[in-house]
Parts: structure tokens; C-alpha cells; sequence
């Protein structure tokens, strides 16, 4: 019998979900003892066309990484989508848009701008920009398009699972794979991690008062931080009640406050709106004028509260920013 | 709620979703009404036990869902039957202020009033203002706007179908994976 066919691909992402496939070690003979990996453009050589000319639905599960930002991976979202009999968006970018989805807060044109023509590293005297079509001795080379949105994967097309995280640790990777490979699979639309918030697990939980109060708000680089004591009582800001858990408190163990990867838990539908309504509920000052002392210490909300969830929130995008 | 509301006469009027506080602002609002008051028709209010229970999901939830702007009443500070709701819905207030000017929207769509239940002459003044200042501003059109942003996507998914029944694939749309409507996953 033929083993099953599992395929991972990357979009708009930094790499570091790949990695951790790497990550899982020893473990990943295991995986590839069991499967047959048909498509991997980090690490193996695959062409896209044995892709198009496999039978629809003959790869089990597509694990695919990264935000939906050209016309080249909505293309491939589709395909793999077509081809496989699960697909399972892997790490915050494919969950929730990650990182690369704050870019729906500025117009494309800005962001080409500054990237081919004003950032100080850059030397472009003719303002030269990738061209999707040009001809050159009769050739009509293409380059993908840019899309004005950022999306997250399922805004593209339908999702079976997500494995959340920036990147997800290898220990749910494991879990992931697992289920699937010995089909135990959990209700379709599921984010493979633990439904409570990271406070759960986080070993800082204990020092938590039952009333917390801000008079002030102070980022990481400001002050320095207790290494025990929850960072709600030492006024920085943490993600941690408005987040999945399941990554074992990897930042808050490390000494830097949650900021939200794996995303909000199936009862919050706007993760950013929910831990701003906790954290300014909490703050202490009755008076417009102190409050708003008080709330300058968070300097950038959006980037803050949807480091990862933009695309994923309820207004996706900077509302008056051109289409076209 | 996702059409543009009209007037009899087809234009475009204002659409207001108007969270007030059980004990206070609604009480007001009930007693414009048996005092025979009148204010534009263009608020349709939500009452809630209290101004701290605005979620700020439900203020951006009703601008996402097609309303042009949000009116927040509550009991004047140091009144709240519940001691400290009111000021909870006031730094959250703050806050959202700040947040929906980054995503690009007029800070005069989002408005918080303190109407005790005695000042039903001041819902109708506030409901007016309000009204006169958003029809200034315009339709805000968040659905709309939505599918004029995914147009950039499904005009290409028309193109790879297109692309592939020329190259002899299943060309059936049961096939063709694509959400029955791209916001699907944006519930």
C-alpha cells in the first residue's frame, strides 16, 4: 500500500514555521517514515506541474504556512486546496494573517514606495519596480501580483484545521500530525490547541491579584521587569488573557509578556477588541484627562493589540484605504 | 442590515445603533417617548443593563455590520446603579476612539453621552446632533466596501478556473474549492 501523500508549502511568512517542522528532531523520521512528502519547496525539489497533474484530493493533508498576499499563492492556496483531502493552515500567518497582515493598515502603493524607492538602505536612482509582465526578445516573462489585502488563508479558501503560533511549537506540530495519521480527527474548523487562555498555563498565574489596576502603562525596553511577578501587576501590557494557551508559556517563562500567536479562543470573536476592553476596563483613573495619561503608555493600539489577528479582525483593513 | 438604509424619497439617511443603559439613558428614552418628544428615526437602540456592558466587539461589530455610527449612553459619573460600569465603558470609550482613527474611521461615528433618566429632552437633542453630524459625514458602507475588497481575489479564482478548463482539468465548481462567499470565514 501506498503511504499518504503530505504536502507543505509557504506563502507570505518568514520561515520560522518551517523550521519548526525541522524542529521536531528525530521525531520527523517518524513522520516521513509514514508519509510521502510530495511537495516541499524549502527543503526538496517538486515542480508545481507533478502538483496540477496528481487526481484531486490524492494528498491527505496540506500543511501551508504563511498569509495570502500575491496572485501566485492565492493560486497555490487553491490548487493544494483542490489536491488535498485536508487542508491545515500552519502558524499565525495562515491562522490569523501574523505579521505581514499590519501591512492592511497602509496603501500598497506606500509599502512599494518606501520598500523600492525611500527606505534608507535602499539605492534605486531610476526607481526601478518589478513589472508583472515585460517583453524581452520576444519573451513575455511574468512576476506575481501584490493584492491590496492581506488575507489569512481561510479568507481564500476553506479550512479544515489550524495549528496556531508564531510558529507553532513542535510539540503541537506532533499533535497535529499524529491525529491526522492515525485519524483522530477533532471537529472540522479546529485550532489544535488547548480552548483556554494562556494565563492557564502560565507560571506566573499565582501572583495575579483579583483586581487589577493600571496607573500606568510601561513597555518591556522601559523598565526592569520581575521575573516571577504577572506583568498585568507590573503595568505591561500581555496578551495572555485574550490567548490561546498551548505553547507553554514560551514567552512569559522567557521574561517577555505574551503577544498573542496563537491567536484569540473560540469564544472571542476580535482578540485585539477583547484584551482592550480588559486592560482599559482596569485602568484606574475616573477622569478623561488622567485616563488618557494613563492610556498614552500604549502608543500604538492596533499594532499592539493585532500583532498577529488584523486580517482576522472584524474590520480586516484600514477602512479607507484604496482598492485600486 | 447590510443595504444602506433609504428614506421614503430613496435617499440615503443615516443608520445609528444606540447602545443605552437599562436604569438610566433608556429610561430617558422612554421618557422622551411618553412625553411625546420627537427626534429623527434614525437610532435603533439596544438596551443593555449597563454602559460597562459594552463590549467593544458590539460597537465595531455594528459598524462592520453596515450601521454608519454608534451613539453609547450611560449614567452620569458617581450615578451608575452598578458603582463603576460607567467608567469602565468610558476608558474602553477612550480607547476605541483612538483604535477606530487608526483603522480609518471619522471619530464622530462613535459618540458616549451621559443621560440620566430624568433628561429625556437630552436624548432628543443628542439623537438630533448626532444625526445632523453623520449625515455631513456621509454612508460609512463597511459591507460594501468588504466586497470591493475581495474583488481583487475572486476575479483572479474566475481566471485559474478559466485557465484550467482550457487545459482540459474539471472545470464544475464543486470542485473548485472556493468559499460560496469569500467572507464566509468572517463570520
Amino acid at each position: 500500500m501506498s503511504k499518504p501523500k503530505v504536502a507543505f508549502y509557504w506563502c507570505a511568512s518568514c520561515g520560522g514555521c518551517e523550521e519548526t517542522v525541522v524542529d521536531l528532531a528525530e521525531d520527523i523520521l517518524g513522520v516521513v517514515e509514514k508519509v510521502d512528502i510530495v511537495l516541499w519547496p524549502v527543503a526538496m525539489d517538486f515542480k508545481y506541474k507533478s502538483i496540477e497533474a496528481m487526481p484531486d484530493k490524492s494528498i491527505v493533508a496540506t500543511l501551508l504556512n504563511g498569509a495570502i498576499r500575491t496572485t501566485e499563492q492565492e493560486e497555490m492556496a487553491h490548487l493544494l486546496r483542490r489536491k488535498s483531502v485536508y487542508m491545515i493552515a500552519y502558524g499565525a500567518c495562515a491562522h490569523l494573517g501574523g505579521i505581514p497582515a499590519l501591512a492592511n493598515q497602509f496603501p500598497r502603493e506606500q509599502i512599494l514606495q518606501f520598500n523600492y524607492e525611500t527606505s534608507p538602505s535602499v539605492v534605486n536612482e531610476r526607481k526601478t519596480r518589478p513589472q508583472v509582465k515585460f517583453t524581452d526578445n520576444g519573451r513575455e516573462p511574468t512576476l506575481p501580483a501584490l493584492h491590496n489585502v492581506v488575507r489569512s488563508l481561510d479568507q481564500v479558501v476553506e479550512v479544515d484545521y489550524y495549528v496556531p503560533g508564531c510558529p507553532p511549537t513542535p510539540k503541537l506540530t506532533k499533535v497535529a500530525v499524529t491525529a491526522l495519521l492515525e485519524n483522530r480527527l477533532p471537529p472540522k474548523g479546529s485550532v489544535i490547541a488547548p480552548d483556554v487562555a494562556l494565563c492557564d498555563e502560565c507560571p506566573r498565574k499565582a501572583t495575579k491579584p483579583i483586581n487589577v489596576s493600571f496607573t500606568e502603562f510601561k513597555r518591556p525596553h522601559q523598565v526592569l521587569m520581575d521575573p516571577e511577578k504577572c506583568f498585568l501587576t507590573q503595568g505591561i501590557v500581555c496578551m495572555g488573557p485574550s490567548t490561546r494557551s498551548g505553547c507553554e508559556a514560551a514567552c512569559t517563562v522567557g521574561g517577555m509578556p505574551c503577544t498573542g500567536c496563537f491567536g484569540p479562543t473560540s469564544r472571542v470573536r476580535d482578540q485585539g477588541l477583547k484584551i482592550m476592553s480588559s486592560l482599559c476596563a482596569n485602568v484606574a483613573p475616573k477622569e478623561e484627562g488622567d485616563i488618557n495619561r494613563v492610556l498614552a503608555g500604549i502608543p500604538d493600539p492596533v499594532g499592539t493589540f493585532y500583532r498577529y489577528g488584523l486580517a482576522k479582525s472584524m474590520l480586516r483593513r484600514r477602512v479607507n484605504l484604496p482598492v485600486k | 442590515m447590510t443595504e444602506p438604509s433609504k428614506s421614503p424619497k430613496g435617499s440615503w439617511t443615516p443608520r445609528i445603533v444606540a447602545f443605552f443603559c437599562n436604569w438610566c439613558t433608556y429610561t430617558a428614552a422612554d421618557l422622551a417617548g411618553v412625553s411625546r418628544m420627537k427626534h429623527a428615526s434614525n437610532v435603533r437602540i439596544i438596551r443593555l443593563m449597563c454602559s460597562g456592558r459594552v463590549d467593544p466587539q458590539f460597537v465595531v461589530d455594528a459598524l462592520a455590520k453596515g450601521a454608519d455610527a454608534v451613539l453609547i449612553g450611560g449614567c452620569h459619573p458617581n450615578d451608575c446603579h452598578y458603582v463603576e460600569g460607567n467608567y469602565k465603558c468610558l476608558r474602553r470609550y477612550q480607547m476605541l476612539q483612538r483604535m477606530i482613527v487608526d483603522m480609518g474611521i471619522e471619530p464622530e461615528r462613535l459618540r458616549l453621552e451621559w443621560i440620566s433618566a430624568a433628561e429625556g429632552e437630552k436624548v432628543k437633542r443628542v439623537v438630533n446632533a448626532m444625526v445632523e453630524t453623520v449625515s455631513k459625514l456621509g454612508p460609512l458602507g463597511l459591507p460594501r466596501k468588504f466586497e470591493q475588497w475581495d474583488e481583487e481575489m475572486e476575479h483572479f479564482a474566475e481566471h485559474v478556473t478559466a485557465k484550467e478548463v482550457a487545459a482540459g482539468a474539471c472545470g464544475c465548481s464543486e470542485h473548485g474549492n472556493k468559499p460560496e462567499k469569500m467572507e464566509a470565514a468572517h463570520v
